[in-house]
Parts: C-alpha cells; structure tokens; sequence
C-alpha cells in the first residue's frame, strides 16, 4: 500500500521539476508583470491562485518561482551533507582523539536548535537567498553528521569487511568498494527527505524577511509579501504555502517509500 | 559544556565583517561620528585585545551578565527574563499535549485501531512537511476567519493559547508517534509480549505493563531535541500570533542585528537543551534501569 | 479415561482472505494428564503454531474439528476465557529462552504477574511466592535474583525463570517451545532435568523441538511434522527404531552424533557416486604435514583471559575440532588464527612460515592459503553484492563462478541473486564457495552449522567431508555440538575458560575421557537412545 504513496510522491516531483525547469509548459506569462488594475483578485479561471497586491498572477509566480525554491532546497542539503560527509567520516574513520574531538563539537552545535543556529548565522552574514541557504545548510549539517557517523561506525564494525580482510583485501579495497558505498546507500534516502526539509526551513526564514526578498518569485518572498494581507487576501499566503508543502510532502513521500523498500528487502 | 557554548558564540560573533562599535551604533547607516564610535568601543570593551575581550566575556557570563541589548538599551538578562515564561508555557503546554496525543495515538494503534495507525501516519506527514507559519496560517483561516471560534491573535489567557499550541503540538506529535510507533511494533513482535499473553495478560496490560516503557525509550530520548524544535518553532508561532516572547524578541534582534541580545537569547536556549537533556538522561535511568547498572 | 487435550483436523491460515496461506492443515493429536509429548519439526513446520494455537495465539485464523482443553472448546472460548485459562491451566515456555523476559522488569516482577492475574494474593503474599518458586526451579539466591533485570542472568537462569513464571500456578498443561536452543549443553542439560521432574509431577508436556535427540529423552510420544502436517506419530521408541516414513529416517539419519567420520549424513543424490566404504574413511590419512600450529598462544580483553596459553597443531588434509561452551574462547582462538585479532603472547605459523607478529602487509600475500567460514553467513556478505559478485571478487575473475557454484552444490543461475534471498543452507554454501575460491590449504569453520535445520546441517557437513577429500583441505572446526565436533573431525582440543582442557585424537577423547569436565560435557550432550 505505502509504495502507492512512493508512486504519488514520484510524480509530484515530476511535475515540479517540469515546472521548474520548463515553467513557461505549465504557466505561460510573466511572473514580474504588472497590473495594478488587477490587484487582490481572488482565484478565479482567469487567475488561478488569484492576483497579488500588483495584480500579478499568483499562479504564475508560482511556477516560475519552482526553480527558485527548489535551488535554495537542493543546495542548502548540499551544503549540510557535504560538511556532514566531512565531519561523520572524519570521526568515523579517523583515530579515536579525531572521533573524540568531532564529536564534542557535535554535541556543542545541537545545543543551539537548527534555526537559531541559522539566525545566529544570519546575524553574522545578514540577510538574503544566499545567506538563507547557507544558513539552512550550516543548521542541518551537526545532524546529517551523526547519523553519518554511526552508520560509518555500524559499517566499520560489518562482518563483511572482517571477511574481505580474510581474503586479503587491503585497507582501501575496504573503504572504496565496501565501506563508502554502504555508507552512501543509506544517504541516499537521507537526502532525499533533506531537501523536503531544507525547502520548509528556508521558506520560513524567507517568511520572516531573512531569505529572499520581493517582487523575487520565490515562494518564501511570497509568503513574506502576502503576511501584511493575511487575513483579508488569504490566497496571498495559501498557495505559496500549499507548494511548500507539496514538495516537502513529496519528497518525504518519496524519501519514506525508498526507507521502507530497503528495510523490507 | 555551557562553556563550549560560549566559546563557539563569541567567536562567532568575531566574523561579523564590518566595524562591531559602528553596529552598536545603528549600523552602516546610522553616520555616527568618530567620537561617538570610540566611547562605544570603550563602553563595549572592544578596544581591548581579543583575548582580553574572551575573558572579560567570560567573566561577565559567569556574573550573569549578558550584556546590554544595542538597540533596546536594557541589560539583555533583564529582556530575557521578561520574555521567557511566555515561551517556556507555549513550550510545555505544547510538549505535554503532543505528548498527549502520541501517547493516545500509540496506545490506539497497540490495540489494532486502524484508523490510529492512518491518522498518525498523517501526522507524520505533516511533522515532516508542512512549515510552522504554514499551519498557523490554516488555522487561524480555519478557526478565526472562517468560524470565528478563536482569535486569530494571542490574547491573554487560555484561549489565546490554543492555537499557538496547535501550532506546535501538531507536528511534533507527529515526529514522537512515528518513534514510538517503531518501537512499540519492535516490542509487541518480541517474545516477551508473548510470554506476557501466555500468562493470561490482557491486551491493554500487555500495553500498560510491557510496550509503553519500551516506546517511552526513544520518546525520551527526543526530548532534548523536542525541546530545540518547539524553541525554533516559537520564533515564528509568537510572531504570526504576534505573541510575546523569547522567539519574537529573537527575531526582532536579528533583523535589527543586535549582537548582544541575540548571543543572550542563544545562550539562555543552549543552557536550557543542555538542562533538558539532562533531566532525559535522568529519566532514562528510571525507565531503564539497565543504564543504572554501568 | 479422556485425554486432557483434544485435537482434531486442526488448521491454521495467515493473510487476508485472497492469498490466504495454510500453516497448518489437518494435525491431529491427543495428550494425556501427567504425558510428555513432542512435536518435532524443522523450522517452517508449523510446530510453534501447532502449540500456539492451544493457547489461541497465532495470530491467524484456526479452525478444527475439534480443539479441545479439558472442557473448553479454544477454538470457540471468548478472549477473556482464554485470558483465565492461560498461565493459570496452561504455561507457556517460549521460544528464545534469552527474549522471553522483559529487558526493562525485575525478573520476579515478570513471575509475580502471573499470580497477579490468576489469583488473589497481597503483593507481599505473591513476592514470597516468586521467591519459593525461583528456588524451586532451582535459582541460588532467590532473592537478589528477583530483582534483578534479565541482561544480569545468564541463559540458563533466566529459563529457569521462564519456567518459574509458566509454572507459578501449576498448570495442568505446559508448552514448552524450543525450551533449550541457543543453551549450552550443560545448561541445556540442567533445564531438561527440570522439565522432567514436573512431568513426573504430574503436569502434561507439550514440548516442541527440531532436535530428535533433546525430546527422545523426555516424550513418551513423538509427533513429527513437515510443511504443516503430521507426517508421522508414534510412541518414542518404536517410532526412532522403526521409522516408517522416509522424512523422519532422514531426520534421524541426519543427526550427527554417533555417526562415523566420513560417513553421509543425507540419502546419495541420484547420478553420484556410492559413498566411500564407512569403515575405510574413518580417519583421514596421517601425513606428517603440518600446515598450521600455534604455540602459547593467549590473549587477554581488560581482566578476562579469553584465550589462555593454547597450543595446537594441524596437519594438511586433516580436521582439527574445538569444541567449548560459551566463554570458552573458542571464537577468540579463531579469530587469532586469522590474524584478526594479535596475539598478547605466543606464534602462529602457516605452512611453516610465520604467520603472526609480522605486519599484514607480508601476510596480505598469503592471506590466500587460509579461508573462513561463520555462523551467520548472510552478515559476512556485502549486502549490496550479488552472490555472482561476491564469487568473482573472491575468484579474481568472473570466469570461474558457475563452475564454483556448481561445486559446492549451487545452481549457476543463483550469481544473479542478492544473498539475503537465499535460504539458510544456501547462503553457507555461497560463503564455502567464496572460501574456497583461490584454493585455500586451510579452512577455519567457526561454528558453521550452528544456525542451521538438522537435515540442512547435515548437507552441509556432508559438503565439507567432499570438498575435505577432493581438495585436500585441512579444517580448524569450532562448534559448540559434541555430535558434530566428533563427527567431523580427526583430532580435537576441549577448551574451557580460554585453556585447553584436554586433547587427543577424537576417539579415544570421546570414549575414554581423561578430565572430570570433559567427562560432564559428553554425559551432558542429549543423544538418540
């Protein structure tokens, strides 16, 4: 049953790739034109997901901001499991002071809850896109790194590699063709239930004005410009909201079904 | 460990590029004078050498002296102080009813309920998926615009307290349903839950005696991580419900850069996951008493 | 008189109603008050639900044309009457003894649950009570061990626990469930004692087992059973004398113990060669080559001694046998013999060269000559490889894998497959194969059989005599099973707490015993009457 849900998830990412890569298939028209006689139109066929406080369409600026939001998602994930990658496999593999070290540190990072780490950041760098990314990034690496580094642990300790040492496999055989690979199979569905996260944590530093900033199609600006007409124009917020929400459902859609497939092979 | 904290943030704090007196100031913008910058480095301390300046921070930390907001112009710790009971009952009010509501969910699926296992499956979802402002969003368009059942700001009281809580509860009973629900599918499937039904125990006594304590294991384990979650997600529930409180009073010190109160409020943040995960530990002990023995 | 139990027709189904799947069809039995009888079976017989499915706890759907406990029809009660019924009537002794109590509970509050339920005694009345029946079943020190957490006792006590709790109301029925797999054999031992001293005071036994040898002591009845039906039912003796139906002579062939080296263990598959002469194998040749030796060896972890001045010495084409209990060391002198792990003191060499004490870059060369098979062989595979992959890694090429495959008994098409999918017996062959792929002289086999069904043991055993004889392989063979060690090997060494207690030649160790231990292990070790 629940690889039904994997098959859903699949297509809607489908479906925002497409927009995000050829949105003008889904959504042709400029999502930066202006028409002030239009403002504030509630949904309707002739605009969807209504107008906005310029009379741009919402619909619009939605697809064409999917490439926007996903760029942000993807590379703040990056960003976390590459410096996680750097810390889980360094402690992991490393002597023991190494292991001793990374993982204090670890520790002192997760005493700050993800988003004041990103706001401490932001304090530092200031505002905007890329500050934002990097700022989802550097908060959800101290927790990519643990689980890294146990399944480095898990695996080290594998009878497999015991087994390649038998037949005479040296040291690297060991880390490239059984250790790494085992390591990276696991982050696959990590990554993939990451991203789902990144979008939400930078759609709400976006929301609370430290990502990116209007008229900027990117659906935490969005969010951020319809917060003034919250409850008079509530399609302002909603829809950018709901596309938030598809693609971290999506993804952890996804993310979940490939969880259980492994488990249960 | 607090010290750690400390550390980390001060020299955080080092990488700010630009002149930290001229912050202190209003920034970039403010034109401040040349006279004016150098009292405030005095003032701050900041013309004395770094290390001299990690100590004195030190010092002023062991003191409990955070320092003075920039741009409220109040010792930090006095802000705080004002700020923290609000966050701290939005906090626990909505740990105990996410709690709550795993704990029914939990025991509902137990006892063979499908649609428990539906609904937290659910709420899993939405804990993964769905932002913060997002549900706070839906629920005031939800219960305030559309049914005017409740405000859609916090007002003082209980019923100012229902929404913010829902905010928050939702999505982490739904993060403690899915640990749990592991957990008590490990422990019915063992043969100890066998055992117990073979000695004539009932479904619920198996439930009550044997798989709680084994689900409550991981529950606990989170509640460190719980706790640092239902504080990132105060920040934007007290500004959407214009709430006041620590998360607010962070979020208007980062967009005014003030330095000084956000270190404060990161701090006081840091020291409470710290007490948290202590008192996890502790209560591990107690539910675990194998942990007691090494 | 009429039998305490009454089965008739007795079917049990898992799945929902499209694609239902049939445990158990058609079993039918009697037990008698004060009778012990077994249900023997390998695993996916359908014994354990069989037994379950008195207590009304499979889990599936039963239906029987009778399935009767006394006066109550089980498969028609309500769920709070079998709630009265279980632990007070009926004790359950479940599979797993080390599981079966709750990690988390005292062990005496797991035994006082069941008075709890059945009866109306103060708490204080019902801790006395858990303490009379811990001595009971023979627990020292009572009290401590009440309050004490199941990871604090060792197997043997916390069965006995188990069977403390089952019997805390002397039920007229027990069940017990594979009540000594995963013990070792003086433990083992110590539990059937037990079981045989409440069926002689008047409890009926159901007690379920793969092993012929462990219930034969105890059942006066045998029911065996074979993909959910009773193949064949009898009174013990007559049915292990006179087998009528050919699975269970080939259950009670399969069993090791007593049987001749070299002797097959299994039927002779059609299109092989007749088996050697029993008599003329029954030691392998002496060739005075001596392809491994130890001498001194120890190695000790914090304040444990786990491996105490060993010496050891195998020639080629020869069987070396360890045998222990756990805790003896054995597993620990395999893994110095390997060089996995460096000896504090003393040498190992192979082929007469060196082999430990000189860095893994100058055996890495040599690692070829000396292969290893486990006891879960599933975990020492790559679990992102396929079985083709793993072969040819070991091999060196891909060109060989069919016929090795082919060699140890494997059909060439399984190189496709993950090792998870195979069976059990399966995935040991795959893990001889790849041991024996660049043509090892020596092969450490840490307790390979141990995880495995009776007739698949014996497949396997039978595997390695063949590849033993056809490839001139010399085996260092550690098991904790008597029958097998004598079985397979030519000498052997009796280890117990890290130091060798006696060795010699497998015979005469086997028939005149020279140490008191050595002695309480063979008496100990169950066997066919």
């Amino acid at each position: 049953m629940r690889q039904v849900w994997l098959w859903i998830g699949g297509a809607a990412l489908f479906f925002l790739a497409l927009a995000a890569l050829a949105p003008g298939i889904l959504a042709p028209g400029d999502p930066l034109a202006i028409h002030p006689a239009q403002s504030f139109r509630a949904p309707s066929i002739a605009h969807l997901f209504g107008t906005d406080e310029s009379g741009r369409d919402i619909y619009i600026r939605i697809i064409h901001g999917t490439g926007a939001s996903l760029l942000i998602g993807v590379s703040a994930t990056a960003i976390g499991v590459g410096l996680a990658l750097v810390f889980g496999l360094l402690a992991g593999l490393g002597p023991r002071w190494l292991d001793f070290g990374t993982t204090r540190f670890l520790e002192v990072l997760f005493a700050f809850p993800g988003l004041l780490l990103a706001l401490l950041f932001i304090v530092v760098y200031g505002p905007g896109v890329v500050a934002s990314t990097i700022a989802v990034g550097l908060a959800t690496a101290p927790g990519y790194a643990r689980i890294i580094r146990s399944r480095v642990l898990v695996v080290r300790r594998a009878p497999y590699l015991e087994a390649a040492t038998v037949l005479g496999r040296g040291r690297w055989f060991r880390l490239w063709r059984h250790l790494l690979p085992n390591v990276a199979g696991s982050l696959f569905v990590l990554v993939t239930l990451g991203i789902g996260q990144s979008i939400v944590w930078a759609s709400s530093l976006s929301y609370l004005g430290l990502g990116a900033v209007p008229p900027a199609a990117e659906w935490g600006a969005m969010l951020s410009a319809g917060r003034t007409y919250l409850t008079s124009f509530w399609w302002m917020t909603f829809f950018p909201g709901l596309f938030i929400m598809i693609s971290a459902v999506a993804t952890t859609l996804v993310g979940r079904g490939l969880q259980e497939r492994s488990r249960h092979s | 460990m607090l010290w750690a904290v400390a550390t980390v943030t001060f020299f955080a704090i080092r990488l700010i590029p630009g002149d930290p007196a001229e912050a202190i100031l209003g920034g970039p913008g403010s034109q401040a004078s040349a006279a004016a910058l150098a009292r405030a480095r005095s003032d701050y301390g900041l013309d004395q050498p770094l290390f001299v300046q990690y100590l004195q921070y030190l010092g002023r930390m062991l003191r409990g002296d955070l320092g003075n907001s920039y741009a409220l112009k109040q010792p930090v710790i006095t802000v705080v102080g004002e700020n923290l009971g609000g966050t701290l009952l939005l906090a626990l009010v909505s740990l105990l009813v996410a709690a709550a509501i795993a704990l029914g969910l939990a025991a509902w699926s137990a006892q063979g309920g499908r649609a428990a296992s539906g609904i937290s499956w659910v709420l899993e979802v939405v804990a993964a998926a769905v932002p913060h402002f997002w549900l706070a969003i839906s629920l005031i368009l939800l219960f305030s615009t559309t049914l005017g059942w409740l405000p859609p700001v916090s007002v003082p009281g209980p019923l100012g307290l229902v929404l913010p809580v829902l905010t928050l509860a939702l999505p982490l009973s739904g993060f403690l349903a899915q640990v749990m629900r592991e957990s008590i599918l490990d422990a019915m499937a063992s043969p100890f839950v066998l055992a117990a039904q073979a000695r004539g125990e009932s479904s619920g006594g198996v439930f009550w005696r044997h798989t709680l304590r084994h689900a409550a294991i991981p529950a606990i384990g989170l509640a460190g991580w719980a706790f640092g979650s239902l504080i990132s997600g105060a920040v934007v529930v007290e500004t959407i419900f214009a709430r006041p409180g620590l998360g607010r009073s962070l979020l208007s010190a980062v967009q005014q850069r003030d330095v000084p109160l956000v270190l404060g409020v990161v701090l006081v943040v840091a020291l409470g996951y710290m007490l948290v995960t202590t008192l996890t530990d502790l209560g591990d002990h107690l539910v675990d008493r194998r942990l007691r023995a090494q | 008189m009429t039998a305490l139990v009454s089965v008739r027709d007795l079917a049990v189904s898992f799945g929902r109603t499209s694609g239902r799947i049939a445990v158990v069809s058609g079993v039918s039995f009697d037990i008698e008050a004060g009778q012990c009888v077994a249900i023997v079976g390998e695993s996916g017989s359908g014994k354990s639900v069989t037994a379950r499915a008195l207590l009304g706890l499979t889990g599936g759907s039963v239906t029987a044309s009778q399935l009767r406990f006394d006066s109550t029809d089980i498969a028609d009660a309500s769920p709070r009457q079998l709630q009265r019924l279980r632990g007070r009537d009926i004790g359950f002794i479940s599979q797993g003894a080390l599981v079966a109590l709750d990690p988390l509970r005292p062990v005496g509050r797991e035994i006082a649950d069941s008075l709890r339920l059945h009866t109306s005694l103060t708490a204080s009345q019902r801790e006395a009570r858990v303490l009379e029946l811990l001595a009971e079943v023979g627990i020292p020190n009572p009290i401590l061990r009440a309050s004490q957490r199941p990871d604090e006792l060792s197997g043997g006590l916390r069965q006995r626990a188990v069977i403390a709790s089952a019997i805390a109301l002397r039920p007229r029925l027990l069940i017990a469930d594979e009540p000594t797999t995963a013990l070792d054999t003086t433990v083992q031992s110590g539990i059937l004692d037990l079981l045989e001293r409440l069926r002689d005071d008047g409890a009926a036994i159901v007690l379920i087992s793969h092993d012929l040898a462990v219930v034969s002591r105890l059942a006066s009845h045998l029911i065996v059973m074979k993909a959910g039906r009773v193949v064949e039912s009898g009174p013990t003796e007559s049915l292990l004398s006179d087998p009528q139906h050919p699975y269970t002579r080939s259950l009670i062939a399969a069993v090791p113990t007593g049987r001749p080296r070299f002797s097959r263990l299994t039927g002779t598959p059609a299109g092989e060669p007749a088996p050697v002469e029993a008599a003329s194998f029954t030691q392998a040749p002496v060739t005075h080559e001596e392809v491994l030796a130890a001498s001194g060896l120890s190695r000790r972890f914090g304040s444990l001694l786990a491996v105490d001045d060993v010496t050891f010495s195998l020639q080629r084409g020869r069987t070396l046998g360890i045998v222990g209990e756990s805790g003896s060391g054995k597993t620990t002198l395999a893994r110095l013999v390997l060089a996995l792990e460096r000896p504090d003191s003393g040498r190992v060499s192979l082929l007469g060269e060196p082999w430990t004490g000189v860095p893994e870059s100058a055996r890495r060369a040599r690692r070829p000559r000396i292969g290893a098979i486990y006891q879960d062989a599933l975990s020492s595979f790559d679990p992102r490889w396929t079985v083709g992959r793993i072969l040819a890694d070991a091999l060196g090429s891909a060109a060989g894998v069919a016929e090795l495959l082919t060699s140890v008994g494997l059909s060439p098409e399984l190189a496709g497959r993950r090792a998870r999918y195979l069976s059990g017996g399966q995935q040991q062959r795959v893990a001889i194969a790849r041991a024996i792929a660049p043509r090892p002289d020596i092969l450490v086999c840490d307790e390979p059989v141990s995880s495995l069904d009776v007739s698949v043991q014996a497949q396997v055993l039978d595997l390695l005599d063949e590849l033993q004889r056809s490839r001139g392989l010399s085996y260092l063979f550690i098991t904790h099973d008597l029958g097998v060690v004598r079985h397979m090997s030519d000498d052997v060494l009796v280890m117990r707490q890290g130091r060798v207690v006696e060795s010699g030649a497998t015979e005469s160790v086997f028939t005149a015993p020279q140490q008191q231990y050595t002695r309480e292990l063979i008496a100990a070790a169950p066997r066919l009457p």
